[in-house]
């Protein structure tokens, strides 16, 4: 019986790998998910044969409960909105392994037993990422859901404050692993994690989300790896690994196309500084402001066109009115391309699922390394509530404090339009010179008002 | 099952190679699926809840079992199903 149920385990394995395989590609990928899916039905089937008839009425209720709220989640969430939930829902499962690792613990304590070997290591750390990830999780979401402010929140002393409660957190998983019937270390260790998730997550600025949402989907996997050494359970180690693994990539590939090290995001409170010596200089120069209709004689005149969204898109939830404004610039004959800067937005491929959600077609979509050696063959490049990926400090001033993170290259196309609400900074927190260059014209108002208004001035110009 | 950790070891290092190796390879046009979706695979937290919460009586224990079901179900269902709903906007250039 023992062996079926681990040879299930394994075929759900199996099924996870195959599916996030099949993810590599937009064709593939839908069938991707199911079999994924399938995998994950597999395991709890599995599951609750090996545990027979036990505790079944909570089973069935918790279930019930929990399909029914995942279901109005993802059905009812607006495409924009999909930063805070994949944050939500790795908070739900970093709190669901916490919890077991917690239950494990008490069960033991309750029966007097000792557990063997790794299982107390298991259950520390279980519960040290777990807590982490759910409270960490839960500020993500506030921070993106805007029910707290975005910037990086920071106070004298914070990182001796954070090391402290981090060394008080560890010196109580090894006194829990030396004696596991301790319970209220153990609630003390739980306590400290959730701290620390909040207080390592506060000092993180809005345009690091990216790196905190993958690190926080990579800690939810790995929680669940810890669960697994607890139980003894084979699939969870293998499934937890491989969130792990994912969470870990996306990690380095945010950090890598910010030029910046894992530890400056995490530590360096980026973005909590409003000014920087070097902007206030450049704040007198001129800028150009012009109107929707000055634009649209442009555009109208142009033959290519690359349009650079960021966060700011979102925001406005602009997606649709960018997409009108694409069809009628390609009615024109204009070439239209969309330039997507890994780093856009508040995660990992959010502008890509934006666009897609407007139905541009994806092999419209042209990710930085290849669009940039077209920017200056193009006529005009259109900038939607993007700021620091676009900002030419990146390549030009080593006093900039994101000097030497990759950007588009939208100086070099002919004209730059940038359509942003106002002069603030983004939320690095730093000037931008595009603005005052001379090939540059900026376009005040709502990313959707302005690009509706585009469009309109298009269809009256003919 | 797992009575030897050092197997439990071999299985954790061996999967996280695996997983490195085929998350390289997707496009950075699907990283939110990408991640949704293995997302709803760290659901797989709900095998352990369902043991925790399969014993005879019923103690505090059973109840952080059963919290940890509605949570990593909410995981799985709204995981996969925000994954599928993505992937379905995905399409190629549509004949006009």
């Amino acid at each position: 019986m023992e062996t079926y149920v681990q040879l299930a385990y394994l075929f759900s394995a199996v099924l996870f790998i195959l599916g996030l395989r099949m993810l590599s590609s937009p064709m593939s990928a839908p069938r991707g998910n199911m079999i994924a899916a399938f995998g994950m039905l597999v395991a709890i089937v599995a599951t609750l044969i090996s545990t027979g008839v036990v505790g079944w009425p909570m089973i069935i209720a918790g279930m019930a409960l929990g399909s029914a709220a995942g279901w109005l989640l993802a059905t009812r969430i607006e495409m924009t909105a999909m930063p805070q939930m994949v944050a939500l829902l790795n908070g739900f499962g970093g709190a669901a392994s916490g919890l077991v690792a917690g239950a494990e613990l008490l069960d033991y304590a309750r029966e007097g037993v000792t557990p063997a070997g790794i299982i107390p290591t298991a259950i520390v750390l279980g519960t040290l990422i777990g807590g982490i990830t759910v409270t960490g999780s839960l500020i993500a979401f506030a921070k993106l859901q805007e029910l707290m402010r975005g910037a990086a929140i920071t106070y004298p002393g914070q990182q001796i404050v954070n090391a402290l409660i981090g060394i008080a957190a560890v010196g109580l998983c090894f006194a829990v692993a030396i004696d596991p019937s301790a319970t209220t270390l153990f609630a003390a260790l739980a306590g400290l994690a959730l701290l620390l998730g909040v207080l390592l997550v506060i000092p993180i600025g809005g345009a690091d989300m990216p790196v905190v949402i993958s690190l926080l989907n990579s800690y939810s996997g790995l929680a669940a790896c810890a669960t697994g050494f607890v139980l003894g359970n084979s699939g969870l180690v293998i499934s937890g690994s491989l969130v792990g693994a994912s969470g870990i990539i996306l990690t380095k590939i945010m950090c890598d196309a910010m030029n910046r090290s894992i530890t400056n995001v995490l530590f360096g409170a980026f973005g909590a500084v409003t000014q920087t010596a070097g902007a206030a200089g450049e704040e007198d120069r001129p800028i150009k402001a012009y109107t929707p209709l000055d634009a649209a004689v442009i555009f109208n005149n142009a033959h290519s066109c690359i349009i650079v969204p960021g966060y700011g898109m979102a925001v406005a939830q602009a997606q649709h009115a960018v997409r009108e404004l694409a069809d009628e610039l390609e009615k024109r004959g204009v070439k239209v391309q969309f330039a997507i800067h890994p780093v856009a937005g508040r995660m990992p491929g959010h502008m890509n699922v934006l666009l897609a959600e407007a139905d541009v077609p994806y092999d419209k979509l042209i990710e930085m390394d290849e669009i940039n050696p077209q920017f200056p063959e193009t006529d005009v490049a259109l900038v939607l509530g993007a700021n620091d990926v676009v900002n030419p400090s990146a390549r030009n001033d080593p006093s900039s404090s994101i000097y030497g993170m990759p950007i588009l290259d939208v100086d070099y196309a002919q004209h730059v339009f940038v359509i942003k609400r106002s002069m603030n900074p983004g939320f690095a927190g730093i000037q931008n010179p595009l603005f005052f260059e001379d090939n540059t014209m900026m376009v005040f108002g709502d990313a959707k008002g302005v690009v509706m208004k585009l469009s309109e001035s298009l269809r009256e110009l003919g | 099952m797992l009575a030897d950790p050092a197997v439990a070891l071999t299985i954790l290092v061996l999967s996280l190679f695996v997983g490195i190796e085929i998350i390289s390879k997707v496009p950075p046009l699907l990283h939110t699926p990408l991640m949704s979706g293995s997302n709803a695979i760290s659901g797989i937290a709900i095998v352990g809840a369902l043991i925790a919460v399969a014993s005879e009586n019923t103690t505090i224990s059973t109840w952080f079992g059963f919290a940890a079901i509605v949570l990593a179900t909410i995981n799985v269902v709204g995981g996969f199903l925000v994954t599928d709903r993505m992937l379905g906007m995905f399409k190629k250039k549509k004949d006009a």
